[in-house]
């Protein structure tokens, strides 16, 4: 991790089948104990305020369209942790009926909390440990956005701005969210 | 008359903290009808627990519920022995009762200060969260888990707690005392409050008996239902105290059932750790269960039910979990209708949902 972190990532919390131990647990980071609004973590209810998607519990036939309605409401880049050892395999659960497995059945997971119930330790540990993987997927975004505006000669209809950044090198290209927005379309196009 | 609309609520909602659905028939901004939906969070653990043994079933069974872990590995462990013909030994039955009581203690600070963050009040959550920091404490001090002890088995305890420890215990809580109360105090005084709480969610003392709804919810309408008092479980008989119970039936009732429960819980837990006698904490259980065994308990939320049926095997023929939030369901919906819509966070909240233990 960087010596700071840059952005406030902003967490969304949905409790997969979990026992409720790990929900707590969740929530308790988020008390004056633990505290981890001081990284500038808030716990929001809108998935589409959300950078990291923390899951407890495991998969169910009737949830796993739940989460993958979250977790693609969520806008890029993303990261997912997997909170206790049900979201991780299933754990105790592992042999019900009703349950699939882990959350990675579903969705892409990046970091993994295991522990029955997974202490607010771990879990802000996990945290901050998917900071570098959103910090390492915002860098890739804007490497797949620089890519195209740097080649000699752009077939896209670049906006004027990035016309009159191309023609100064010596300047770091620093792109508004316009222009990434633009630019970001063009390389979806080709 | 408006149009009707239906307002889907849940599962995934900033106020709950886990999933439940409701449909909600809304007339302008008026509820007149509630359609729940349940089913997010089954996994089928009655169905797991007769492929495991009667050792391995505890652990399956305190993971129905994070929240009051305690009281269904007790609940589990009472009805086997039940089935057993087992008696533990008195300093077990004392300990698994203070165990339950602060398990209740940790319980309604949660729930306090999650009906705080219901009517965004989020300091007062916080206060809540930090107070019960220390009860959680207590906790992973003397069982070696924050939210789930495994220290329940069939035939006693795990292991023994130190009287010192319990002493310490007691003090912790006293001192806790002030700082619950000053918390407490303004859930009952502060006027934003009481607007909140007053007068919603009416439930009268015929309704809550009507619809079967159980623990501080019936408490809170009036109705005198304590399983801790008529059940067959723990030392409640040799403690010697009367069930809180408030007349009024709206959310405040209730959310004062639960404040006074906790001062309560505190009392009974000082009272059982002067009474505590010596001894051993478990005894030998036979290898196998034959026979049924039915024992109802006071969870935190209401009347907890559990049922064993063994086969002279060491594996359950049968484990049934009946649990509180489920019967209390029905009340909530006759709470919502005529509610208004923002009062809806409060009214899911005011029942203390467990959606964990509903669903198993």
């Amino acid at each position: 991790m960087s010596a700071y972190v840059t952005k406030s990532p902003w967490v969304v919390h949905y409790d997969g089948s979990s026992c409720n131990g790990c929900d707590i647990e969740v929530l308790a980071c988020l008390m004056p104990m633990y505290d981890v609004e001081r990284f500038g973590i808030i716990n929001c209810g809108n998935p589409k305020h959300a950078d990291v998607f923390l899951v407890t519990g495991s998969v169910n036939e009737q949830n796993k369209d739940v989460i993958k309605q979250i977790y693609d409401q969520m806008p890029e880049p993303k990261v997912v942790v997997a909170v206790g050892i049900c979201a991780c395999s299933g754990g105790v659960f592992k042999d019900c009926y009703n349950v699939l497995g882990g959350v990675d059945q579903v969705i892409p997971v990046d970091a993994y909390v295991p522990g029955c119930a997974a202490r607010p330790e771990a879990i802000i540990d996990a945290v901050v440990k998917g900071l570098d993987v959103l910090q390492a997927k915002r860098d890739a975004m804007v490497g797949a956005v620089e890519a195209p505006a740097a080649a000699p000669a752009p077939a896209a209809p670049a906006s004027p701005e990035t016309a009159a950044k191309t023609e100064t090198p010596a300047v770091p290209p620093i792109f508004t969210m316009a222009e990434i927005k633009v630019n970001a379309l063009d390389h979806l196009k080709k | 008359m408006g149009k009707r609309t239906i307002m889907p609520f849940g599962p995934q909602h900033p106020v709950l903290p886990e999933p439940i659905h409701l449909d909600l028939v809304l007339e302008d901004e008026t509820v007149v009808d509630v359609i729940p939906s349940i089913g997010y969070i089954h996994r089928g653990l009655e169905k797991l627990c007769e492929t495991k043994d009667y050792n391995q079933m505890v652990y399956v069974i305190e993971r129905i519920c994070g929240i009051c872990s305690f009281g269904h590995g007790w609940g589990a462990c009472a009805s086997m022995e039940g089935a057993m013909g087992v008696t533990i030994p008195e300093r077990a039955e004392y300990l698994r009762t203070i165990l339950h009581e602060l398990s209740r203690v940790h319980s309604h600070l949660l729930w306090l200060g999650l009906m705080a963050d219901a009517f965004g009040f989020e300091s007062l959550f916080n206060h809540c969260w930090r107070v019960r920091e220390s009860v959680l404490d207590l906790f992973e001090k003397n069982t070696g888990g924050r939210v789930i002890f495994s220290i329940c088995k069939p035939g006693g305890m795990r292991k023994d707690i130190s009287n010192e420890n319990l002493k310490e215990m007691v003090d912790v809580l006293n001192g806790l005392k002030a700082e619950i109360k000053t918390i407490t105090d303004v859930f009952v005084e502060d006027a934003s409050v009481k607007n909140r709480m007053t007068g919603v969610g009416v439930l009268t003392k015929e309704e809550a008996i009507e619809l079967c709804a159980v623990g501080p919810t019936v408490r809170g309408s009036g109705v005198v239902q304590d399983i801790r008092l008529t059940g067959n479980h723990g030392v409640y008989h040799l403690l010697d105290f009367e069930p809180v119970v408030e007349e009024a039936g709206d959310c405040m009732a209730r959310t004062k059932v639960r404040i006074r429960e906790v001062f309560q819980a505190i009392e009974l837990i000082e009272k059982a750790v002067s009474q505590i006698p010596d001894g051993p904490v478990d005894c030998k259980v036979p290898k196998t269960v034959d026979g049924e065994f039915a024992i109802r308990l006071e969870q935190p939320r209401g009347e907890g039910f559990y049922y064993a049926k063994g086969a002279g095997t060491k594996f359950l023929k049968r484990m049934r979990v009946r649990t509180p939030t489920n019967i209390n369901i029905p009340a909530l919906v006759k709470a919502l209708k005529g509610a208004d819509l923002a009062d809806v966070p409060i009214l899911v909240l005011t029942i203390d949902p467990c959606i964990s233990c509903t669903e198993r």
